[in-house]
């Protein structure tokens, strides 16, 4: 139903929010670049992980990157359309035949690597 | 200056705050309504505004309803409800067959959201109440029930007003002091912070807190 005002609304933000991201993807390792605020200071912070799933629709997207830091694995959902995030560097495109990857959770070391996605690349939102 | 309108409950979403917080709102249709009729204390004893919402069709009202509508020269509604006024000199200039739409309320302003919350039929007490029960598991055959209901020969009865099973939901509740993150006049919207007795398409009173 399009006239629900509320799919209205949401389309409304989420052209609004719209920022053109690198299109990145399941599987591929990324930078996020994520403002914070510390103190009375705002600065940005960089997050660097693997992208294992996206979730939501419309502005209500988030997506969670998972990095094992300093043997600790860290989630972090970032809000897809948040005005604090900044930017989404692309650093290796991932290939990956899942859409969830929840089985990383499990792995740790060499197993926990994804294999490199070679060719195509698009550009975009 | 009229304190509240009618409005239905849409459903919920969320906003982005310009410093990144992520607020959870209500849409509500609000308004438009119409003021069908002013309460004085001279004639009813009390002053009040009653206001209309959504129009129908003729056959789904009865004459004496039609004839309060025509009468007044305003639309056939659906619901008419009252928004009680304590100080009368508040309805001054407010007329009968009025329109009163969601422009009377300003983004950052306090309401008082009125519904009725959803019906959950005959619950036990675990839910009703939020009772522990009891256990589920070493042999118990003695789950979600309310246990003991009193003492002994005294006070040889059970108190008044003791929490029990029964019928829940289907409650007046008034959510005071939420606020208002956004006005749409053109599309009669309002995005009220956080969340609203009832379910989606239900009515909903909304006025002015304080």
């Amino acid at each position: 139903m399009s006239d629900d005002p509320i799919i209205e609304l949401e389309k409304e933000f989420k052209e609004s929010l719209k920022k053109g991201l690198s299109d990145f993807k399941v599987g591929d390792t990324v930078r996020v670049n994520f403002r914070i605020i510390e103190g009375d200071k705002e600065r940005v912070q960089a997050f660097e992980g693997v992208v294992i799933r996206f979730s939501g629709a419309m502005h209500r997207r988030t997506f969670t990157v998972r990095k094992v830091s300093g043997g600790v694995a860290v989630e972090r959902i970032f809000p897809l359309y948040s005005p604090k995030l900044e930017s989404v560097e692309i650093i290796r495109r991932g290939r990956v035949r899942r859409a969830r990857l929840y089985y990383l959770r499990k792995l740790y070391g060499k197993g926990a690597r994804i294999k490199e996605k070679k060719g195509i690349r698009s550009s975009g939102e | 200056m009229v304190t509240g309108l009618l409005g239905k409950k849409i459903g919920m979403t969320q906003v982005f705050k310009e410093d990144g917080t992520v607020v959870p709102v209500t849409v509500i249709k609000a308004g438009p309504c119409y003021v069908v009729m002013k309460r004085t204390v001279e004639r009813d004893g009390y002053s009040a505004i009653q206001l209309g919402f959504e129009e129908v069709k003729e056959k789904a009202l009865n004459k004496p309803l039609i004839g309060h509508f025509k009468k007044r020269n305003v639309p056939l509604l659906r619901y008419l409800r009252e928004i009680r006024v304590d100080d009368p000199s508040i309805l001054e200039g407010v007329e009968e067959g009025q329109v009163v739409t969601c422009e009377i309320f300003q983004v950052g302003e306090k309401v008082n959201v009125t519904g009725w919350t959803k019906g959950r039929g005959f619950q036990g007490v675990m839910k009703r109440h939020g009772m522990s029960g009891q256990r589920d598991s070493h042999g118990s055959r003695y789950h979600r029930v309310i246990g003991s209901i009193g003492m002994r020969k005294f006070p040889g009865r059970v108190h008044k007003g003791k929490r029990m099973p029964g019928h829940m939901g289907t409650n007046r509740v008034t959510i005071r002091n939420l606020e208002v993150v956004a006005v749409y006049p053109e599309r009669n919207l309002l995005l009220v912070k956080g969340a609203v007795p009832g379910h989606r398409g239900s009515l909903v009173i909304i006025r002015k807190a304080g």
